[in-house]
């Protein structure tokens, strides 16, 4: 807002100087051409001048440099349709001369000068559009070092300015030196034409009329002003010329800046105008690139990935097809195509092979090949020239890109690197597919294990068998996923329950499918009423068909008979029971004989497990658990132990079930510092009532 | 981490375990018993002095080879285990499928 007010303040500030300069040399003129007292300053005019020029400079200063939306095109049009305008005004002042042509009026000597001012101003205003278009051009791509010597010519031209207002006596060596600097420091700046490069072709063909109409222009206003103030000189001899442009350096100056520029760009612009499709062909590279690389980006099917690919390069170095060939191990052999059928593809690649030439899917090649001279010998083809490239991905061979043409000789050096280019990037998309592919299998392997451990879970009993004689509580924890600890109840009948407790060798899924076979087996057999040692053999003997050499699970078998009040029992390799005694307030480990499930792998494993018995009484607690629990460690790697164990079951065996569980995990968690114990851990604990 | 070496004595291959036997320390023990049977020893002694700790793994080890050391008549005898070590060893009751002695002496005296 504030910009545009000062612009018109500028606007009006040059017209009303302008005026007062016409104003002020017209009343000195007359004073002197009627012989009367001069009451004006004669450096008056000369300072108004000056004035003039300050302001429409900064005005078109404001103007033009500033806005960010003209193009060099418009920019050049601007310049245009100023000289335009100007030529236009002048040609009218003329045409009126000619008109009145008869009268006294056009031999005046006010008139003249009246005129002369006219035409003036209109070049100064057209002048300095130009010069300040011309900055924008010169400095489109600036260095620091341009800049430095563009300021130097504006601050420079500025200051001559006050040269020129004062009336300072003309020295001849100083004006001539000052000229000659601004002339040679215009010449210099004039080299400055990168902006021609980023012309197409259409925008050249304008830019060149229009500079040509700005150059007629140009020369049209010099010559008229010239022969006005040669008129003007030869009418008044006795004087010096007041405003005479030819003695001011700033309008010399720029003058000879301005046409110099516009001719240069003119035949610059003329000159670039045969090489302008290279520029376009090299622009248009980079949007490929660009166009490839987004494509990638944006999650394109990969279809269409290569096809983009395929239609870049195809179009970049004037090809007529195309195929990539993908071979990934992992992958079956793919071929895209673009303007080429599959059939045509195989008969090139073939036709290759069968002649044996090496490097279009060699291994051991790794630049581009020009096998054009290869094609001549097949017939039926409508290519005459190809250029193959291999792709690799980290090293790797992957595939080839190739191109054809329908020309022989079709493909020069220059075309082989862009090609080069294009497969590195196929390579980048190739990798990028099976990276995205194998993060989204890496997806599903871990959906699958998610399901997997749901499905464990409910392998593992929700709710325990009831009893009025006891109550149970278990909790089980796996270290991955899924685990291999598994325990299970089971009522046999009103009076008769079993209950399990078992631990397969190793964690993870190998061990979640043997707990699943463990869970299977115990409620077949667990069916029946056998005893313990009978159950063990059982187990053992369907186990060593599954479970593989050096594995195996340990188990323990219960049977609770709530009319005897005994418990029967087996113990395969598993941890020894705790049992809290009520009537002799102690612990105990029950540590029988017995060989853990499918380490003997024959029959005679009933010699290595024995059933035991003891009696229970109200009160008494009997603890299960796995060596997760016993074996977990603490920050300086000592172990949670048995005697531990035996302690917090000392201390709260006179709570219920429930929390004596839950006292037992927190304790576990408390000593090892960490809820993810690098085990499976279960326990399950029996209370009698 | 499990490092194992082996030395004869009279015939016999002696192989010391130095360290603790895990999931994947177990490979190599099964790895060196596997050597000293192609070797054709036909007596191995399991030095099992400097043993810290054996998982479940390291167990399914010596587990995995006693048939076909019964069925070969290849002879083998651990020894010299720490009370941990012959504690876990004893709990899944392979104290009855395998012969342990209490020192080399002893060892040697079981395997003659």
């Amino acid at each position: 807002m504030r910009t545009k007010a000062i612009t018109r303040l500028l606007f009006l500030v040059g017209v009303i100087t302008w005026l007062a300069l016409v104003f002020a040399e017209i009343s000195i003129v007359f004073s002197i051409s009627s012989n009367l007292k001069q009451e004006l300053p004669t450096w008056l005019p000369g300072i108004l001048l000056n004035l003039y020029i300050l302001s429409v400079f900064y005005y078109f200063k404001l103007r033009i440099e500033r806005d960010e939306v003209l193009n060099f095109v418009d920019l050049l049009w601007r310049v245009f349709a100023t000289g335009l305008v100007s030529t236009v005004i002048s040609l009218s002042l003329r045409l009126l001369e000619v008109l009145m042509g008869s009268t006294r009026l056009p031999k005046s000597l006010v008139f003249n000068d009246f005129i002369y001012l006219i035409n003036l101003g209109l070049m100064i205003g057209f002048l300095l559009m130009a010069f300040t278009v011309w900055k924008r051009l010169i400095l489109y791509q600036k260095s620091k070092w341009l800049l430095r010597l563009w300021t130097f010519f504006e601050v420079g031209l500025l200051l001559s300015l006050l040269y020129n207002s004062f009336n300072i006596p003309v020295v001849e060596w100083l004006y001539g030196t000052l000229f000659g600097i601004f002339v040679l420091t215009g010449l210099v700046l004039s080299g400055n034409m990168k902006w021609v490069a980023y012309l197409n072709f259409r925008q050249k063909w304008t830019s060149l009329l229009l500079l040509l109409l700005t150059i007629f222009y140009l020369l049209y206003l010099i010559y008229t002003n010239r022969t006005l103030v040669t008129v003007l000189g030869q009418a008044m001899p006795s004087m010096q010329m007041l405003t005479d442009y030819q003695e001011h350096i700033f309008i010399l100056s720029v003058i000879v800046f301005v046409t110099v520029y516009s001719i240069f760009s003119f035949l610059v612009i003329l000159f670039n105008l045969p090489t302008t499709s290279v520029f376009e062909q090299k622009l248009e590279e980079v949007v490929n690139f660009q166009r490839i690389s987004q494509s990638i980006q944006t999650e394109q099917s990969e279809d269409s990935v290569y096809n983009i690919l395929l239609e870049t390069s195809v179009s970049t170095v004037f090809a007529d097809a195309a195929w990539l060939e993908v071979n990934l191990r992992q992958h079956n052999y793919r071929l895209f195509t673009y303007k080429i059928t599959e059939k045509e593809s195989y008969d090139i690649i073939n036709h290759l092979k069968t002649h044996n030439i090496k490097g279009i899917l060699e291994q051991s090649s790794d630049k581009t090949k020009n096998l054009s001279k290869h094609l001549s010998s097949l017939k039926g083809s409508r290519f005459r020239s190809i250029l193959a490239f291999p792709i690799y991905v980290k090293g790797e061979n992957i595939g080839t890109l190739a191109l054809l043409r329908e020309l022989p000789e079709g493909f020069n050096k220059e075309m082989t690197k862009i090609v080069s280019t294009f497969a590195n990037q196929a390579g980048i998309s190739i990798e990028n597919f099976r990276l995205m592919e194998e993060a989204l299998q890496n997806e599903r392997y871990k959906e699958e294990l998610k399901i997997a451990k749901t499905v464990q879970k409910s392998l593992l009993p929700d709710v325990l068998e009831k009893d009025d004689d006891f109550d149970i509580a278990a909790f089980s924890e796996s270290a991955d996923e899924v685990g291999g600890d598994y325990y299970d109840t089971l009522r046999i009948n009103d009076h008769l329950v079993s209950l399990i407790i078992a631990d397969v060798s190793g964690k993870g899924t190998t061990a979640a499918f043997h707990m699943s076979q463990m869970k299977g087996i115990f409620h077949s057999l667990a069916q029946e009423d056998i005893e313990p040692d009978e159950f063990m053999s059982r187990s053992n003997q369907a186990l060593i068909y599954c479970l593989e050499r050096g594995s195996f699970i340990s188990a323990t078998y219960f049977m609770i008979n709530t009319q005897t009040k005994k418990i029967r029992y087996a113990r395969a390799g598993h941890c020894p029971v705790l049992y809290y005694s009520t009537a002799k307030k102690t612990t105990e480990y029950f540590k029988d004989k017995g060989v853990a499930l499918g380490m003997v792998r024959n029959k005679s494993y009933k010699k290595f497990i024995q059933a035991n018995e003891f009696s229970y009484c109200p009160d008494d607690i009997m603890v299960l658990y796995t060596d997760g629990i016993t074996e977990a460690k603490d920050g300086k790697n000592e172990e949670f132990g048995y005697d531990r164990l035996e302690q917090i079951v000392m201390e709260v065996h006179d709570r219920p079930v429930r929390e004596i569980q839950e006292q037992l995990i927190q304790r576990l968690y408390d000593f090892s510092g960490t809820e993810n114990i690098n085990d499976d851990y279960t326990t399950m604990i029996v209370k009698f009532k | 981490m499990i490092h194992i070496r082996r030395i004869q004595e009279d015939g016999a291959d002696v192989i010391a375990l130095i360290g603790e036997i895990d999931a994947s320390s177990s490979i190599e023990l099964d790895l060196a018993i596997a050597k000293s049977v192609g070797e054709g020893f036909e007596k191995i002694l399991v030095d099992c002095g400097a043993l810290e700790y054996i998982s479940s793994a390291g167990l399914g080890v010596f587990m995995s080879y006693i048939e076909e050391f019964k069925d070969r008549g290849i002879r083998m005898v651990l020894f010299g285990m720490s009370d941990k070590v012959w504690h876990t060893f004893s709990i899944l009751g392979l104290g009855e499928l395998l012969q342990i002695g209490k020192d080399k002496v002893e060892a040697k005296q079981m395997i003659a």
